[in-house]
């Protein structure tokens, strides 16, 4: 089992289609969607974490481009350097998908890679330089 | 039940005296009564650490042989001010680096030599007969220098007023990034342990007050810049207090990079986060009542920055317990906060200095003066 993080962009007949239900009924993919901006008569874009086997997560992907989405795979990641942060919190003022948060008791910013749709508006928000983009090989 | 500076150093000296940080206080009053409580606690510590601008570093270099009155005078190619005599500097945090812009600046400089960093001068000159070298280059650091005092006009103040944007871009500013139609509010105050927010009368605050400044002992050296008393009594009930500042002296030599800290905010400029702390004597119950005011009693404004005058609209009042909820109403839709200033380093200074004067190691020291009040912020009229 592995998890990939990729963004999906919908040519404007594909918005209502439930193609998440297909890659959950069909292919047997766990599909969690941290972001979606869909709307009716528009083209759509969302960003999702897509599980499963590599067969199948193949098999999914291939299905998505098969009906005119296309797929952007992350291939970045964010790095919260834990030893520069001050624990400010302007970082967690940015990011919308909750992904950095910070809050009682401790006030220390938590970050969750997971909730990350990878904006990186966080990385210039940081007044002190402690979030970084990694970049995947 | 009263108490004043003497009596409350005495019991300091002896190793007597009850110290707790604003936030146990406010809690101790909050189950005994103020009046059990005040006969209890003798000092009450406060703390912040957050961006403040109007900061910098006056630097004593020492005469180099043969000797030169510098003129043009750059720290690891920041440039600091070479108007004052031979070789003292003036270095803002604020200031910019010539090679990499705001990415670097004053506030790094300081930060770096605080941190035992040598940095890099350069310096010329005219030459004059008493002074003849025209050029200097060299290493230098803290242990190097005469004197290297923190000196920043305008810190720790009152009470800032959060900030939205209502337009349809970012904006980058000195509060952080703001995101389009109001979706989030940045505030910098740390509320219940704010220091001149739990003294709103100022009535132990004044020049000469001992204060933790950057992990070091430090004194307010004046009122800080654009200080004024402002005081509305709330239709809910409650108080609003702001715009006093303190401008801030201290050794530098002494601090440690853990309280300050360089910051760039993008599109902005350079700022740097510096940590300060009050300890309070609990000198009646009056005053005790204010020093544990909780962010639930404790109040801000809400400004949109994006209108480009000195005089914005605010739009609401909010409570600091508001603003640490994360999340706050802005004309009927849901906005999200977050701070600019850390409570968690906040809390370290208010805990850091209660340790201190627990240990007789940090002794409160009455005004030589109070601040003159009635004062008005003029602004600048372009005539
Ligand atoms: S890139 Fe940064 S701001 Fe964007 S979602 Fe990830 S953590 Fe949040
Ligand atoms: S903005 Fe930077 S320093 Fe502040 S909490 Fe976020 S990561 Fe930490």
């Amino acid at each position: 089992m592995q998890t990939i993080k990729a963004s999906l962009y919908f040519p404007i007949d594909m918005t209502d289609k439930p193609f998440i239900t297909d890659l959950v009924r069909d292919y047997g993919l766990t599909v969690n969607v941290l972001q979606a901006e869909i709307l009716p008569g528009r083209p759509g874009k969302s960003v999702i974490d897509l599980t499963g086997s590599e067969e199948d997560l193949e098999k999914g992907l291939i299905y998505l481009s098969e009906h005119g989405i296309s797929v952007h795979m992350f291939t970045t990641s964010i790095i919260h350097n834990a030893d520069n942060c001050v624990d400010c919190g302007a970082c967690v003022a940015v990011c919308t998908s909750g992904a950095l948060q910070i809050k009682a008791p401790d006030w220390k910013l938590s970050f969750d890679p997971k909730e990350c749709v990878r904006c990186k508006q966080c990385v210039k928000a940081c007044p002190t330089r402690a979030i970084n983009v990694n970049v995947f090989q | 039940m009263k108490r004043d500076f003497i009596e409350v150093n005495e019991k300091i000296k002896a190793g007597k005296a009850v110290v707790m940080t604003a936030e146990e206080a406010a809690e101790l009053v909050a189950s005994d009564g103020v009046k059990a409580a005040a006969k209890k606690i003798d000092v009450v510590t406060t703390g912040t650490f957050g961006p403040m601008c109007s900061s910098g570093a006056v630097l004593n270099f020492g005469h180099s042989e043969p000797p030169i009155r510098m003129g043009k005078i750059t720290l690891n190619d920041v440039e600091c001010y070479g108007g004052l005599a031979a070789v003292d500097t003036y270095v803002g945090a604020t200031q910019p680096s010539n090679d990499k812009g705001m990415q670097y600046g004053g506030a790094h400089v300081i930060e770096d030599l605080i941190a035992g960093k040598s940095v890099k001068l350069r310096a010329s000159s005219y030459g004059t007969d008493c002074y003849p070298r025209k050029e200097i280059e060299t290493q230098i650091g803290l242990e190097d220098m005469n004197q290297a005092m923190l000196f920043n006009p305008r810190n720790a103040y009152q009470n800032y007023s959060a900030a939205t944007n209502s337009t349809e871009r970012t904006l980058y500013t000195y509060m952080g990034t703001l995101l389009p139609n109001k979706r989030n509010v940045t505030y910098s105050t740390s509320g219940a342990l704010s220091p001149l927010l739990k003294d709103p009368e100022l009535r132990a605050t004044g020049i000469g007050t001992r204060i933790f400044l950057g992990g070091a002992q430090g004194y307010v050296a004046f009122e800080g810049t654009q200080t004024v008393f402002n005081h509305h009594e709330l239709e809910s009930g409650g108080d609003w207090y702001g715009g006093v500042t303190l401008a801030v002296v201290g050794d530098m030599k002494r601090m440690s990079a853990q309280y300050i800290r360089a910051a760039v905010f993008e599109g902005y400029g350079c700022s740097m986060f510096v940590g300060i702390g009050i300890p309070y004597p609990v000198l009646d119950e009056d005053f005790l009542a204010q020093l544990a005011k909780p962010d639930e009693e404790l109040f801000t404004r809400v400004f949109d920055y994006s209108v480009p005058s000195r005089s914005r609209p605010a739009l609401r009042l909010v409570s600091y317990a508001e603003l640490r909820s994360g999340e706050i109403e802005l004309d009927g839709k849901r906005a999200r906060t977050a701070p600019l200033s850390s409570l968690r380093i906040a809390r370290e200074i208010a805990s850091e200095l209660k340790e201190q004067v627990q240990k007789g190691e940090f002794l409160l020291s009455e005004p030589v003066q109070y601040f003159e009040r009635g004062k008005v912020n003029k602004p600048l009229n372009i005539k």
